[in-house]
């Protein structure tokens, strides 16, 4: 007999176990931790985008009231700098330049926003008054907030003996196959386009809390992180030279990261070590100004392509050119995204036998730049499919007919792209054809029509994509240059009454682990959800983990779970046999319930959990007493997530205004655990993704000064900015996972975007567009509807 | 935010006392600009005088063929207000679009005219319906009003007490909000009044103004299309990474048409 309800388990849309504390304010973020004497910290920065720095004097702001310490660039010149996670390698073989990337800036500060000096004081406030007391000397230097600008012959460098400012200069694919497939085009469509500079706006500000324990020697940091074993690995070994068993980092409730949450940043270092030296706690936390000028930004690419065609408008060839913005310096995992999870993700779901992908990354005097949500995925899927837009227009072939001749087919896979990467399942055809149902596509013209008699320009696009999940395995990423492994770790505490907490190495900033991990246990134990807790995000709790982003916490730490209960089945089956006097063999384990094979012989699942614990009647010479067992999981492959995406926009010619007035997202993300979360992190990622298309963009004035750096000019989506989006799945399973799961994290804001666009541009049709940059802001539609110059209404 | 001395009068003439008598008090209502600034360390001011304690700054009432609103009505009040909506709906509505809920629930009309910033709503609404402003020494013409980017004729230490809206025969208003931040990046306030018509436009310059041509072509023709050939032009007008002057001049002409089209 089941213990559990059927609806709890996999498939269910259980409610978020979460909530109840979010919602009632009762959540526990870092910036809701105090300790006792804790004092707190403020961050000088710099106001210029590139200077040396001359002299500083801190004389006065030391004579302030409440000040404790002031530290500087000099006082931390014995520790190392902050890591960088990915070595990239250039055409010819040789490393990427990977300059020193101080915590506190050492004689030099390189973007607005840099740590120049940290005041501690007995309250933020008298901090914060102190360190306007800090005169600083500047040499201002001349800066570069673009690619071009900084790649331009005579830019200045923006580290000392990096010529011309690249980081690296590297490539995928054969280039003399692809030149030769060229040759034998009948139609090569050329295009260039920006990937715009985004501002990832968690809603929680960064925060860190440093305290330190003379008593032990040991440190606790407190921080707003995505990966906690993360930033303790980097943190410790190769910023502040702190064994592990020394160093705790405790990532609690966290409102929101998006990528921006995965690195480890300077305030990390700066709090941890200024503890240990005046020996006591220090809190910063970030305010919205600072979260602008100092989370890493996502995207910012610059970038040329061609797509060779054949008379039928098959694919022959595509050759990429991206210039990519790093920011001032190599933020944790800012080399790997415009490179292998982008460039590799450059076949899309279509067979073009050769692609040849050119990547330089550029330092620039601007806030580094890393992952946001999608990291490379949203930047190749939104080149990939405006150029598949821009070539039917070319070739005069239906935009959705050119898609189907060149998807990969159902059955082909696995199948291996031109770019390293082998996809292991998926269906275009029939995920498009769902789609394109959903949304009425048939039905469109009558639609525009109707629009028309409003004054109305109303366009309709679509969006073919697929993108890489879980990166993995450890083997091969280490290959390709990254400096860590990328297995999960889940630990399976079965207690005595039967109840289990789960240890897992992933976290949660949103995503509602909590509840989807927990169905997991369900599903396979019958323990009903309400028994089953997951903790994450400390590391004197969970045994190791890598944390959660590019949408890998279900595909490989709920994997490690899989293995972990297979564990704990296992030894469960052993004690139950012994129990029921039979062979092992013979038992069976079925959600709670342990059965001896083709008899009504039967134990439930918390008197097998006693027994473990109160092992009297016991196999004690076979078996260790206890119920608890730990899996590292690492994965054989990515996971391939993809689907289609249609966006139906409404233009006011009048004003340029965009309205988007329906969004269908129909996603393959394999097994489905909890539909309900999975069409929330959907119309989540769906958002940014209207965001980035409609409104969201950093900019930059030429001194390199952040003039979008408010919600005053940047603009972050709102309610009624969004349509109502119509979310469905279409499955295929995963077939390396023991879960069948791929990941939906990040599949909103990576199908999203080129779908709002192309609408845009479809719109526009009858005014000869043939691209938009995004954000397609009503003042950039106003001037191509009106050709930029002064007219009046008509 | 710095410290500064806090007081709280309970009469208009307290209030002036306070801040004739130190030129670095400021006084705040709603504290929808000095709070913000002052979070942000833009702003020091040695005092903040509170005028929330003051109970003749409140209210709404008809006053014959006048309707005087007080410097401290809630821009909530005046959007839900009876006797706005009868006299001025289009004033209401106005209102009704400044900011979210939190801010209409905070924000004051003697704040945001006082204040003057290019981007707020009121202004065009005050210089549109050719209003009358009450301060605790003087009347002051709207026209005589609004003397560039936040900045008035008020005088350091006066006080705005109220504002005296005359009841047109039609009003409208429509703008276009900046996509960010959603002030008004070009709006227009059209009012038909016993003394001719009036147009305003706020959000487009550096402060608002009145359009000369825009009211000549509604008093030969009070329709949409009398000003849909109007011109604005866009010497002197805002240009920021949110549109160009040229787009804001544009958006005059079709935000006039709008507020025609409301006013019926």
């Amino acid at each position: 007999m089941n213990v559990v309800t059927p609806f709890e388990g996999i498939g269910a849309s259980v409610k978020r176990k979460e909530d109840l504390r979010f919602l009632s304010g009762r959540g526990q973020y870092t910036d809701d931790i105090n300790r006792p004497g804790q004092t707190y910290a403020y961050i000088l920065r710099s106001p210029h985008a590139h200077a040396r720095i001359t002299g500083i004097d801190l004389a006065a702001a030391k004579a302030m009231p409440g000040v404790v310490a002031i530290f500087t660039g000099d006082d931390m010149q014995g520790i190392g700098g902050l890591p960088c996670g990915w070595q990239i390698h250039n055409k010819d073989g040789s490393p990427m330049a990977e300059p020193p990337h101080p915590v506190l800036a050492q004689g030099k500060v390189r973007f607005v926003g840099d740590a120049v000096a940290v005041v501690i004081a007995a309250t933020k406030a008298q901090a914060r008054d102190a360190a306007e007391a800090i005169e600083v000397a500047y040499e201002v230097l001349p800066a570069a907030a673009t690619v071009e600008a900084a790649i331009a012959p005579g830019a200045a460098p923006v580290h000392d003996g990096i010529a011309g400012n690249v980081c690296y200069d590297w490539h995928i694919g054969d280039p003399a196959v692809n030149a030769a497939a060229f040759k034998t085009a009948d139609k090569v469509v050329e295009f260039e386009l920006v990937n715009n500079r985004l501002v990832p706006n968690a809603m929680e500000p960064r925060a860190a809390i440093g305290d330190y324990d003379p008593t032990t020697g040991e440190y606790t940091l407190y921080t707003t992180s995505q990966n906690p074993h993360v930033i303790r690995l980097l943190m410790g070994a190769f910023v502040l030279q702190l064994p592990e068993h020394k160093l705790r980092v405790v990532a609690p409730d966290v409102g929101g990261g998006f990528g921006s949450k995965i690195f480890h940043y300077a305030e990390e270092a700066i709090v941890t070590w200024a503890a240990g030296k005046i020996a006591r706690p220090i809190k910063w936390t970030a305010d919205r100004t600072e979260s602008f000028i100092t989370d890493a930004h996502g995207r910012d690419h610059v970038t040329k392509a061609r797509l060779a065609l054949d008379k039928d408008g098959k694919f022959l060839a595509l050759h990429v050119q991206t210039l990519a913005n790093m920011g001032a310096y190599l933020s944790t995992f800012a080399t790997s995204v415009p490179t292998y999870l982008y460039a590799t993700l450059l076949a899309g779901v279509y067979t073009t036998p050769t692609v040849y992908a050119e990547v330089k990354a550029v330092f620039t005097n601007t806030v580094p730049v890393d992952a946001y949500r999608g990291a490379g995925r949203p930047e190749a899927t939104f080149l990939l499919e405006r150029l598949v837009d821009v070539a039917a227009m070319e070739t005069g072939i239906d935009k959705v007919e050119i898609r189907r001749r060149n998807f990969i087919p159902a059955d082909a896979f696995p199948y291996q792209t031109p770019v390293a990467l082998q996809y292991d399942s998926g269906d275009y055809q029939s995920t498009l054809d769902q789609a394109l149902e959903t949304s009425g596509w048939a039905g469109f013209e009558a639609r525009r029509a109707e629009a028309k008699g409003r004054g109305r320009l109303r366009g309709i696009g679509i969006s073919t994509y697929i993108e890489a999940c879980g990166i993995a395995p450890s083997a091969v990423v280490g290959a390709l240059g990254a400096r860590a492994g990328l297995y999960e770790v889940g630990t399976i505490r079965v207690h005595p009454t039967g109840s289990v907490t789960v240890l897992t190495g992933t976290h949660s900033h949103g995503q509602g682990h909590e509840t989807t991990l927990a169905q997991l246990v369900t599903d396979r134990l019958g323990v009903p959800l309400a028994q089953v807790d997951i903790v994450h995000g400390d590391t004197a709790k969970i045994p190791f983990g890598m944390g959660t982003y590019g949408s890998r916490s279900l595909a490989v730490g709920g994997s490690a779970m899989v293995k972990a209960m297979d564990k704990i089945v296992a030894k469960a089956r052993r004690i139950a046999a012994h129990l029921m006097e039979a062979s092992v063999e013979d038992v069976e384990f079925d959600r709670g319930t342990f059965r001896v094979a083709g008899t009504d012989k039967t134990k439930a699942w918390g008197e097998i959990c006693l027994t473990a614990y109160v092992p009297h009647n016991y196999p004690i010479e076979e078996i260790e007493p206890g119920l608890e067992e730990t899996a590292f999981y690492d994965p054989k492959n990515f996971t391939y997530p993809g689907g289609c995406h249609i966006c139906e926009v409404e233009i006011d010619p009048d004003t340029g205004k965009v309205e988007v007035v329906n969004f269908t997202a129909v996603d393959d993300v394999g097994r489905v655990i909890n539909p309900m979360i999975v069409e929330g992190q959907v119309q989540g990622g769906v958002a940014q993704g209207i965001g980035q298309a409609l409104l969201e963009t950093a900019v930059y004035d030429e001194n390199g000064q952040l003039l979008s750096a408010s919600f005053m000019d940047y603009q972050m989506p709102r309610a009624d900015d969004l349509p109502p989006v119509s979310v469905a799945t279409h499955t295929t399973l995963c077939t390396h996972n023991p879960l069948g799961v791929k990941g939906c994290g990040e599949v909103g804001a990576i199908g999203s975007p080129p779908a709002v666009i192309n609408a845009v541009v479809d719109a526009l049709k009858d005014y000869g567009v043939r691209h938009i940059e995004m954000p397609a802001t009503p003042a950039k539609i106003w001037n191509i509807i009106h050709g930029g110059h002064r007219m009046a209404a008509e | 935010m710095y410290d500064f001395a806090y007081h709280k009068p309970t009469s208009v003439a307290d209030a002036v006392k306070i801040l004739s008598s130190d030129p670095d008090a400021r006084p705040i209502s709603g504290g929808q600009t000095l709070l913000p600034a002052l979070k942000h360390r833009l702003n020091k001011p040695s005092a903040v005088v509170d005028l929330s304690g003051i109970a003749e700054l409140r209210g709404i009432k008809r006053d014959g063929d006048k309707l005087v609103i007080g410097a401290l009505a809630r821009h909530g009040e005046v959007a839900n207000s009876a006797e706005v909506k009868a006299a001025i709906p289009a004033l209401a509505q106005m209102a009704g679009t400044i900011g979210d809920t939190q801010v209409r629930n905070r924000g004051t009309i003697g704040g945001s005219v006082s204040n003057n910033d290019p981007a707020a709503d009121y202004p065009s609404a005050v210089l549109g319906l050719g209003a009358t402003v009450v301060t605790d020494k003087r009347r002051i013409a709207a026209d005589d009003f609004f003397q560039g980017m936040f900045t008035t004729a008020l005088e350091p230490g006066e006080l705005l007490v109220a504002i005296e809206f005359p009841i047109p025969e039609k009003a409208g208003y429509a703008k276009m909000r900046n996509p960010a931040s959603r002030y008004v990046m070009a709006g227009v306030f059209v009012a038909k009044t016993k003394s001719g018509v009036r147009v305003a436009v706020n959000g487009a310059g550096p402060c608002v103004f009145r359009q000369a041509d825009m009211e000549k072509a509604l008093t030969a023709s009070w329709s949409a299309d009398a000003v849909a050939g109007v011109r604005q032009s866009a010497d002197g007008l805002n240009g920021d990474i949110h549109g160009s002057a040229e787009y804001r001049a544009h958006l005059v002409t079709v935000m006039a048409k709008r507020a025609v089209a409301a006013a019926g």
